[in-house]
């Protein structure tokens, strides 16, 4: 099995996947020539040609909505929104039109469509490229929503994606860009499923994308101290995988959710709501969340620190959870 | 050769359909926000003509004329309106969302502008797939001052795809008239900065509506690129059913109706042969008829059951969706 770098399983999974089926092009901002903003696509051109791998224009609307033209006519687009805060320029493409064409036609149409997307949390790039708006995507019915947090994940559900019949947000992290894990390029990584990186019998931990790694830090610590951390890695944000989490907590009887969004309406609020309800019987402590202040992401390295959840604001939470 | 009979024909159905569906909300047998195209029915029927079976549109929330030229059936559009599971959207979403694959309607569109890049995509599609395949994309000058319409023309431009942007310039965005919304009134300037070819045709004559349509699709289909084709028309009723429309001068209206589109052309195939008006009342008759048709299936139809409304939200659904939430 080898072993690649995040951005390399991305690049892995878009050569892959192209070669396999015509129908898939690659449009976005700096995607062909340049080979992606960050290396993602590097090849594609070289190799599929210039009528399946775009460059386009600085133009979100319109590349969400070519790619949905396009995937509603016959051919399987991964667009590529460089930044997870530029989904906003693309919103009504993505929002009013893809993801419901589906519904609205009775069915009749359907749109295979990937959006690739990053978000640069944890990486310096300030309040317009380092939003987490995952709650946001998955507010709107009709749309898939996934977050790897592994070079394997970022391969095989770029992959699922690719091959699904509606369409599916990938959002990317930066953070994670240079991170090196084994890709099992004949694995099948279902969309609509978490993935357990650690099991343990006291405490749950559900986090995704670059808080993944944060929790497993955190239940390092935790481990030295004999509590057992059970680290769910959520990475499927619409839908859910509503029971591998509450299998989790039935099991642990406590739950601490780890995001970079701010939290108000934020999806671990979804979570906290699916194991009081759902999950009411097995809680023994109330849900904690750990996520950034109400506020903008700030640039400055030691304000980003403080601004995102770090292992020891984990550690911290676990205590209090324990507590009880 | 085009048949002018056929267009009239169409035109008819359009102007009885529009006609028909006013009366019922008015009588609140159907409900739900109503956009209508009386007085635009050229625009819509000479455009469609110039195009295939499977040649595709994108259209707009004043979308009734383009669904029925390109070949949407009044009988599942009447059904969308009242509701009906055999409406075009299973009676789900209304009469502003008609789609239909297999007409080559990529959708009505109730966000002005909404429908530009996605009907750029299917020209980019054609072109990706090498088919022949020509996309139309209706819009009115209002959309013009939608960001995403300087997106379409300039990415169409650049990749020379096959569409014919077809501007339905009516005066009126909403109830802003256009010496108020547009800085440059005369659409057809914007295809000089994007380099594409344009158009201009009297909105209201079908037949130069129909060579020029004709000429923009010959150009796309020989991969000569994108066209901005404005045609001048006027929009006979308010933004929606139940606008006054106290906004705008009755003479600026009385003077485009004495232009109606189907007047004009039956007055054109009268002066040619004497017999046409006969022929021509038949038309206006019948499409009379197979409204009135479409309206009576339709509300005979029972409504679109309850439980429907979660169905088709995807296509490969996952087994969580749509589950229980406590």
């Amino acid at each position: 099995m080898p072993e690649l770098k995040y951005w390399q399983a991305i690049r892995s999974a878009l050569r892959d996947e192209m070669a396999r089926d015509e129908r898939v092009l690659v449009l976005g901002e700096d995607v062909a020539q340049p080979g992606g903003p960050f290396g993602a696509t590097k090849g594609l051109l070289d190799e599929f040609g210039p009528s399946r791998v775009r460059d386009t224009p600085i133009s979100e609307a319109a590349i969400m909505g070519a790619a949905l033209g396009a995937a509603m006519t016959g051919l399987r687009p991964v667009a590529e929104i460089m930044f997870l805060d530029f989904m906003t320029l693309a919103a009504d493409q993505l929002v009013n039109q893809a993801a419901k064409v589906s519904w609205m036609s009775g069915g009749r149409f359907h749109v295979p469509l990937v959006v690739r997307t990053i978000c640069g949390n944890r990486r310096g790039t300030g309040p317009q490229h380092a939003q987490s708006l995952e709650a946001w995507l998955a507010h709107v019915p009709g749309l898939k929503v996934v977050w790897p947090s592994s070079p394997g994940d970022a391969y095989g559900l770029l992959k699922t994606a690719i091959r699904d019949d509606d369409p599916v947000v990938v959002v990317e992290s930066l953070a994670l860009w240079g991170s090196r894990g084994p890709v099992d390029e004949g694995a099948d990584v279902p969309l609509g499923t978490a993935a357990v990186r650690q099991p343990g019998g006291d405490l749950t931990v559900a986090a995704w994308g670059a808080t993944v790694p944060v929790a497993l830090d955190a239940a390092r610590h935790l481990a030295d101290e004999g509590i057992g951390v059970e680290v769910v890695d959520v990475r499927s944000i619409s839908p859910l995988d509503e029971a591998t989490i509450l299998a989790s907590v039935a099991k642990t009887g406590r739950l601490v959710v780890v995001h970079d969004a701010v939290s108000p309406a934020g999806v671990g609020a979804e979570i906290a709501a699916l194991a009081a309800g759902q999950g009411f019987d097995t809680l023994r402590a109330p849900v904690v969340r750990v996520t950034a202040p109400f506020a903008p992401v700030p640039f400055a390295k030691h304000l980003e620190t403080a601004y995102y959840p770090q292992a020891d604001d984990v550690v911290a939470a676990a205590r209090r959870v324990l507590e009880r | 050769m085009v048949d002018p009979y056929a267009l009239y024909e169409t035109m008819a159905r359009i102007r009885s359909f529009e006609t028909a569906a006013s009366k019922l909300l008015a009588q609140t047998r159907i409900g739900g926000f109503l956009h209508l195209s009386i007085g635009q029915e050229a625009v819509a029927v000479g455009v469609c003509a110039a195009l295939r079976r499977d040649d595709l549109i994108s259209s707009t929330h004043r979308g009734h004329g383009h669904c029925i030229a390109k070949g949407g059936t009044v009988e599942r559009m009447m059904a969308e309106m009242f509701g009906r599971e055999s409406g075009y959207c299973k009676g789900r979403a209304g009469s502003l969302h008609i789609a239909d694959p297999n007409a080559g309607i990529l959708g009505a569109n109730a966000i002005v502008g909404g429908g530009l890049p996605m009907g750029v995509g299917a020209a980019l599609s054609a072109q990706v797939r090498g088919s022949d395949q020509v996309s139309a994309v209706f819009f009115g000058e209002g959309a013009v001052a939608e960001g995403v319409f300087h997106e379409c023309l300039n990415l169409a431009g650049l990749w020379r795809l096959p569409v014919v942007f077809v501007c339905e310039h009516n005066s009126w965005a909403e109830m802003t008239p256009v010496t108020t919304h547009l800085a440059a009134p005369d659409v057809e300037e914007f295809a000089v900065p994007y380099r594409i070819a344009s158009e201009v045709a009297d909105g209201n004559d079908v037949l130069v509506v129909h060579d020029a349509a004709s000429r923009a699709v010959a150009r796309a289909r020989a991969g000569e690129g994108p066209t901005l084709l404005v045609c001048r028309t006027y929009r006979w009723r308010g933004h929606f059913e139940g606008d006054p429309a106290t906004y705008r001068d009755p003479d600026e209206l009385a003077a485009w109706q004495e232009r109606d589109p189907l007047r004009a052309l039956r007055e054109v195939l009268v002066a040619e042969d004497t017999s046409a008006a006969a022929r021509l009342d038949a038309l206006d008759a019948e499409a009379e008829r197979a409204v009135q048709r479409a309206v009576e299936a339709a509300e005979a139809e029972p409504p679109a059951p309850v439980g429907t409304v979660v169905e088709d939200v995807y296509r490969a659904p996952l087994a969580i969706h749509g589950g229980a939430h406590a």
